[in-house]
């Protein structure tokens, strides 16, 4: 049988104790042992963005690192952007509104990367919106609503930090 | 209050956006993993399977000698022309394509199930791979599969009498030949299935990522020759299909068949890599075509000889034919075509199976009748929409050489509201500038028909064995006033319960969200086809209208009786049922309730409130005109779109928002089928494109804004008043965008036979033309 080691990951802020073996992947790991199926798993070759989650506050395509690698960081995956009373983070939101998903499949990865990018410039012009976009793929809306949600998940989420 | 026609944010998103929706790869808890030992050659006998030690790697390993209870998938045409290939579930003395399955293994987890697929040993004595058009029509070819000598799979051929007259006396005559490259439907999740097996009943419950359950479900019942009440199939939350996942494939029959011979639960979740080869591809055809034009540019006769490979074996249900007989009986399009010749041939090669991708043969053909009319214009000196004009059908309703009946459409009026939004003349004086200094501007547009919900009638006429087309629901209203619908069709991430809820809501007074919409799962729902062919706003919400006036006209004679009133003078509205003229009113919700617990009073009424509905028509055709404007680098050979324009008719809106979604991504299909997407074979049937860093689906950078503008033409032929939409715009766009890079390269002459235009083709058209 293949060895396996003891790691702890802090997901969403909640602390989950795991057995894997070195070779799994960290979307593997937050998917089958921490039971954390919303990141998706899309290529397992990190083209297609899916499985995009933040590690301290950046965006990682998740099939491309270790689990291993990810203890002593906080993660955060798209279990944790709304509130625990279910209130929707305002990219959720906007995403929503603006049809900005259609299969669902992709959405999670786009969320995470344009909630740390957002985090990190919150006064995101409409090109580097778009470049920032063109990191994942969708097969379903053609980016245009993808486009449009994160405009206005930016408007209101700077509207919030300014007021 | 109306919800049909509003654009409301769909009910399914917030599940999906905080990730709490179930996708089949959710499911696989405490299931053993199972992996495919996959072909690594495109045509050979299998001398050998050698297996792993079992003392030394745990696991089971099945081949198909293991699988000898197990019948083929088989697709039927009664056509006289039609071979019968059967497509076994795991390879038995032939392999036929590179990624074939070959054999089956089933560990603890999947990298343990990985690492015993690689440890088996498949020896093949390969032989010479056909995957071209040219190996396989050769003279004297080798056959791909011995059913199908001369390697024709399905031919349909027809000639009008005067096809030859037309020609003889034609004022011009243009002849072309084009390519489109193999593309796939490329849907973000790939395919997986999880079989379960229920040790108290011996029924196996197969949840698995894919359009047509309920047919899924017969398909693999006929195939393990079980009866279809010992098998569940369930459809989750399906990540994009776009026709991929309507096929049976072999893998979902070995996981049933696994999970009934070890009494276990068994996942198998595809990678990207097998995803790309060994679903299923699309495109790859080849068509030439003739037409013959009078001195004003109308169009006299077509004649075109139109070949499909069909890949290694034919998709069930809907069976190889669906690519060439498709292209068979609708190539004349949107346009008039008095005299037409056509031979459309599947060709079977060493290849992936072909199975539906979104428009089917239509961009193809649509790129084929758009290049005509383009080339005819430059023939004849005419300008490119006035030739379209000469030629739209413009008198309804039409009926076509191949006896398809259009009904009213707006084919020449969205094709000038097009051309008006896009200012050609302004854009002309642009275009002038731009070559001045040294840039090159093109536009182009394209003009077609896309048939659309079309029921039993349809695919009769293709001669299929299993006739699809009708659709099925059920409808409840339960005791607290709230309605289920379940649906024999089965979304794939469109939006469809949404706009189904809509419809129900206004049908019944009630408010979208009191409508709950249960598909996918054959437990639970009324028999039904699925997902496909831009048919479930039609079909469905046909079949969803009739049974929700049915529960409506039970409510209006309940309510009528309790408040002592006519039934026609009740009105169902906002959850209320109110007698018209009158102070007198129930809620909805305490209607359904005396009907549910005091049936006694009602009499002939019955108890409960539950109706079914069903609705079979025989189609409608959608249209639409899409203008390209882009801008060429000859140097480079670099397309950029600068502009997109889209003027649909799909009839009525049910939802706009979701409406414009399907057209936006339809089209960023159809530009990366112009630009950018091509399945590549070498010469050995080696896949060469099997990661997505190598076959270049577009993002962000490539899709520019489409602009998209409605016309709204009411058909008689829909019960909703809607024609389907899902398809159109990967329809069109192909065809605008590459006419925009012809018009704007004209000065160099040049003309463009082959899509994907990448770069490389481009620069390679440009160096024929001007020797550098």
């Amino acid at each position: 049988m293949t060895e396996t080691r003891d790691i702890t990951l802090d997901v969403n802020g909640k602390r989950h104790a795991l057995s894997v073996e070195p070779r799994k992947n960290l979307a593997d790991a937050l998917r089958d042992d921490c039971g954390l199926t919303g990141t998706h798993v899309g290529c397992e070759h990190g083209v297609c963005g899916a499985c995009t989650v933040l590690v301290d506050g950046r965006a990682v395509r998740s099939c491309l690192m270790f689990a291993v690698q990810a203890e002593g960081t906080a993660i955060e995956t798209v279990e944790g952007l709304a509130s625990e009373d279910g209130e929707l983070h305002p990219l959720q939101q906007a995403f929503w509104d603006k049809h900005g998903l259609q299969c669902g499949f992709c959405t999670p990865g786009f969320l995470m990367l344009a909630v740390g990018a957002l985090r990190e410039n919150p006064e995101m012009t409409d090109v580097e919106i778009r470049e920032l976009v063109s990191s994942n793929l969708c097969r379903c809306t053609g980016y245009q609503n993808i486009l449009t949600a994160v405009r206005a998940a930016a408007d209101v989420m700077r509207a919030g930090t300014n007021g | 209050m109306n919800w049909v026609g509003r654009r409301l944010p769909r009910l399914e998103d917030p599940t999906l956006l905080m990730g709490l929706g179930h996708f089949v790869s959710d499911l696989k808890q405490g299931a053993l993993a199972v992996k495919f030992v996959r072909s690594p050659v495109a045509a050979g006998v299998i001398t050998e399977i050698e297996r792993p030690d079992p003392a030394e790697m745990a696991g089971d390993v099945f081949t198909a000698a293991d699988l000898s209870d197990v019948g083929n998938i088989q697709a039927v045409l009664n056509r006289p022309d039609y071979r019968r290939v059967p497509h076994p579930v795991l390879a038995k003395e032939r392999v036929s394509f590179t990624g074939q399955p070959v054999a089956m293994v089933i560990a603890a987890t999947e990298a343990l199930a990985e690492d015993l697929a690689e440890s088996v040993f498949v020896d093949i004595d390969a032989e010479d791979a056909i995957t071209t058009f040219d190996e396989a029509l050769a003279e004297g070819a080798r056959a791909v599969h011995p059913e199908a000598p001369g390697n024709v799979m399905v031919e349909g051929r027809m000639r009008t009498e005067g096809v030859d007259a037309a020609f003889a006396s034609a004022a011009a005559v243009v002849s072309f030949d084009l390519k489109s490259g193999r593309q796939s439907a490329m849907p973000l999740e790939p395919r997986g299935g999880v079989a379960d097996y229920d040790r108290a009943s011996g029924r196996v419950t197969l949840h698995a990522s894919v359009q047509m359950p309920h047919m899924l479900r017969t398909g693999i019942a006929d195939v393990l020759g079980i009866p279809e009440s010992d098998l569940r199939v369930v459809a989750p939350e399906v990540g994009g299909g776009f026709g991929q996942k309507m096929s049976l494939f072999p893998e979902y029959i070995a996981l049933v068949w696994a999970a009934r011979r070890l009494k276990r639960k068994v996942a198998w979740i595809e990678d990207r890599r097998e995803n790309f080869l060994a679903s299923a591809h699309s495109r790859d055809q080849r068509f030439t075509i003739s037409g013959a034009f009078d001195g004003e540019g109308r169009l006299l006769a077509i004649d075109a000889d139109l070949l499909s490979n069909v890949g290694a074996f034919s998709c069930y249900p809907v069976s190889c034919g669906v690519e060439p007989l498709m292209a068979f009986a609708e190539l004349p399009g949107p346009y008039v075509v008095p005299e037409y010749g056509v031979r459309s041939r599947g060709v079977t090669t060493n290849t992936c199976m072909m199975a539906p991708y979104r428009g089917v043969a239509r961009p193809m053909l649509t790129f084929t009748m758009e290049q005509l009319m383009d080339r005819a214009a430059i023939q004849l000196g005419i300008d490119p929409v006035e030739i379209r004009r000469r030629n739209l059908i413009a008198a309804f309703p039409y009926r076509s050489p191949t006896g398809l009946v259009y009904d009213e459409g707006s084919y020449l009026e969205a094709m000038e509201a097009a051309v008006r939004i896009a200012d050609i003349p302004a854009f002309r004086v642009r275009q002038q500038q731009a070559r001045e200094q040294g840039r090159y501007l093109g536009i182009g547009l394209s003009v077609f028909a896309e048939r659309t919900g079309y029921g039993t009638s349809a695919y009769a006429a293709r001669k299929m064995e299993i006739v699809p087309g009708y659709e099925t629901v059920d409808c409840e209203m339960d005791p607290s006033g709230r309605v289920t619908l379940r649906i024999g069709s089965s979304p794939h991430g469109q939006g469809l319960k949404t706009a189904l809820a809509q419809l129900v809501a206004d049908r019944i007074g009630l408010a979208p969200e009191d409508v709950r919409v249960i598909s996918g799962d054959t437990d639970t729902t009324p028999y039904g086809w699925g997902t496909f062919a831009s048919r479930s706003m039609v079909i469905a919400g046909g079949a969803s209208h009739l049974a929700a006036d049915k529960i409506a006209t039970k409510l209006r004679s309940a309510a009528a009786q309790l408040l002592e009133v006519e039934s026609d003078t009740i009105e169902l509205k906002d959850g209320i049922a109110t007698a018209s003229g009158t102070n007198r009113s129930l809620r909805i919700g305490e209607l359904a309730r005396a009907m549910h617990h005091g049936s006694h009073q009602f009499g002939d009424l019955g108890g409960g409130l539950k109706e079914h509905g069903f609705y079979d028509p025989d189609g409608t055709f959608s249209n639409a005109c899409h203008i390209a404007v882009v801008e060429v680098d000859p140097d480079t050979g670099g397309v950029r779109i600068e502009r997109f324009i889209v003027v649909e008719d799909a009839g009525k809106l049910i939802n706009p928002l979701i409406v414009d979604g399907q057209i936006t991504g339809g089209v960023a299909q159809g530009i990366a089928n112009a630009l950018f997407e091509e399945l590549v074979y070498d010469e050995h049937g080696t896949l060469l494109t099997t990661s997505l860093a190598d076959y270049l689906p577009p993002t962000a950078m490539e899709i520019p804004t489409i602009e998209i503008h409605h016309m709204e033409t009411i058909s008689p032929e829909s019960v909703t008043q809607a024609k389907g939409v899902g398809e159109g715009g990967a329809i069109g766009a192909p065809a605008a965008v590459i006419s925009a890079i012809t018009d704007a390269l004209s000065p160099f002459g040049i003309a463009i036979d082959a899509m994907p235009a990448t770069p490389d083709r481009i620069r390679h058209v440009l160096r024929d033309a001007r020797g550098n």
